[in-house]
């Protein structure tokens, strides 16, 4: 039973999986909450979307394709809800152990900050995509969306890809309570808000101002929602959205080894400074 | 080879206003394989800081940590294989369950579910926890429970050392014997060597093979307990552990356990 007696390698999957089933465990148990959250996602999904049915009565809308209109803010509102949750289970890694008790625990295991990390990545895939599912499902029913050509399998391309540069981004917020156990948690909202304002959620970027435009630029976000609306709106193929998806692989690959470097040093920082130390 | 050597160990600790705190001051100990090591000290003294250096939470600025001969600062991985921890507070998921816990903790050093289960299932049995209390989420159990369920967690691992930080403190006295009975149980049929910071002096006289006392980040002394009260004999009369622990600081039993700066 001694795992050293195993390689190292199965070391390390058994701990991923134990990161998952942990994370599920804590789903079981804070039951009560997912379903408030999830309500609430919901919910302000199809508030979102009535904007879009209600434009042409609120006046200076005439001559707006409602339906489309109210398909691109939902597309918007569930794929926000998709990677938001993904960045915000990466960047409450830390704040949700210190605040648990467990942050030493943990980070005196033998297993590596990778294995915790991606532990917790592969999670907030699975979870985000169950839980936009739900909400997606509620909307359908709610709405008569206009999907005919939706190209599924490409927005679920665009998506994937996304996945990956959102985890090393949320990898990267994840330092913040390392650096300031006080306030770092709330440097994280602050990204997440910036990110939900020049992404282009439930607008296109170009209506922002061009010094927000370049902002954009960077965010990950911005890509999958230009290409999964392109693709679920407009049925538009992989091979056209190139442009969309070739930021996301250049941002995968520079966001998950500068998370994973920027979380090294900030934990090399917080053993240095006696910050790994439990808050709750 | 020792199972763990400190040599010359230093850490110093910014707080606010640019005030300096020197937690450890060239800290120099050893623990034998298989035995037990007790550090008495006041809140404050360093002992938490101690433990935490030597299982990689903190980085020394000077000296040297070895666990079985690997430098625990250049190999924390290779050290944390090895090592174990239990500290003052129950540092669990309080909504999961105890099994849930103890399965994570399990993964955490690479042990299956399949393989901890039965594992966990003779060490609750062991410890006289009963199996069906397993099932309710850490926040129902009293502290006395939580601290055995962290006892078991650490011998799930099969640790070579083990830290133990306070491990009775703030319990009952009925747990507090049964905690200190299970820290015997382990100590007689394990290998473990064991570091255990504590301000109980009875707990240190009776589990540890040496004592020493720790005092503004440095051991004062360290030594079988009957040479430490030896050491502080006046007018040819051996003290108490009480007393020698009042000669060697200046605190008396009550003022070393009560609510000092943690940070150290």
């Amino acid at each position: 039973m001694h795992n050293m007696l195993k390689p190292r390698w199965l070391v390390e999957v058994i701990a991923v999986w134990g990161y998952v089933q942990r994370n599920y465990f804590l789903t079981k148990r804070y039951f009560m909450w997912e379903l408030v959250w999830l309500t609430f996602t919901t919910v302000n999904a199809m508030s979102i979307t009535f904007i879009g049915a209600g434009v042409e009565l609120v006046g200076g809308g005439e001559g707006t394709d409602t339906e489309r209109l109210m398909t691109f803010l939902l597309i918007g509102a569930l794929i926000w809800s998709y990677l938001s949750m993904i960045f915000d289970v990466l960047s409450e890694t830390v704040q949700w152990e210190r605040w648990e008790g467990t942050i030493e625990y943990t980070f005196m295991s033998p297993t590596s900050r990778v294995t915790h990390l991606l532990g917790m990545g592969v999670y907030a895939v699975v979870y985000g995509i169950a839980r936009t599912a739900v909400v997606l499902g509620v909307a359908m029913l709610a709405f008569d969306l206009d999907l005919s050509e939706a190209n599924y399998w490409a927005a679920m391309v665009i998506l994937a890809v996304c996945s990956i540069s959102l985890v090393g981004f949320g990898v990267v917020a994840a330092v913040m309570p390392l650096l300031s156990p006080e306030k770092g948690q709330q440097v994280t909202y602050i990204v997440s808000a910036l990110l939900l304002l020049v992404s282009g959620v439930y607008y296109p970027v170009k209506v922002l101002p061009d010094w927000m435009q370049v902002i954009a630029q960077y965010s990950p976000v911005t890509y999958a929602l230009e290409g999964s609306r392109a693709a679920l709106q407009d049925g538009v193929g992989l091979s056209q959205l190139w442009s969309s998806i070739w930021p996301l692989l250049v941002m995968g690959v520079v966001f998950v080894p500068m998370g994973l470097f920027v979380f090294y040093l900030g934990e090399s920082y917080a053993k240095r400074t006696g910050k790994l130390k439990r808050s709750g | 080879m020792k199972a763990l050597e400190l040599r010359g160990v230093e850490k110093s600790f910014k707080k606010r206003r640019g005030e300096v705190v020197r937690a450890l001051d060239s800290i120099s100990l050893s623990v034998g394989k298989g035995e037990v090591v007790g550090i008495l000290g006041p809140n404050g003294s360093g002992k938490s800081t101690l433990v935490r250096v030597i299982s990689t939470l903190v980085v020394p600025d000077r000296g040297e940590v070895e666990v079985f001969g690997i430098d625990a600062t250049r190999h924390p991985k290779r050290v944390q294989r090895s090592m174990n921890r239990v500290s003052v507070e129950a540092s669990f998921f309080k909504k999961l369950s105890a099994m849930e816990n103890l399965l994570y903790g399990a993964k955490l050093y690479g042990v299956t579910s399949a393989e901890a289960r039965p594992r966990i299932k003779e060490i609750l049995d062991n410890i006289g926890f009963a199996r069906k209390r397993a099932t309710e989420p850490m926040e129902h159990l009293s502290r006395g429970m939580q601290q055995k369920i962290a006892l078991a967690r650490a011998l799930l691992t099969s640790p070579v050392v083990m830290l133990l930080d306070e491990p009775t403190t703030g319990l009952d006295p009925r747990s507090k014997k049964d905690v200190q009975e299970f820290i015997r149980k382990i100590r007689e049929a394990h290998d473990s060597s064991i570091l255990l910071c504590t301000h109980d002096m009875g707990e240190a006289e009776e589990l540890c093979d040496r004592v020493g006392i720790m005092m503004d980040g440095k051991i004062l002394a360290l030594e079988e307990s009957e040479e430490l009260k030896r050491r502080y004999a006046t007018n040819g009369r051996v003290p108490t552990m009480e007393e020698t622990f009042m000669a060697a600081t200046g605190y008396s039993v009550e003022e070393a356990s009560a609510e000092g700066d943690q940070d150290a």
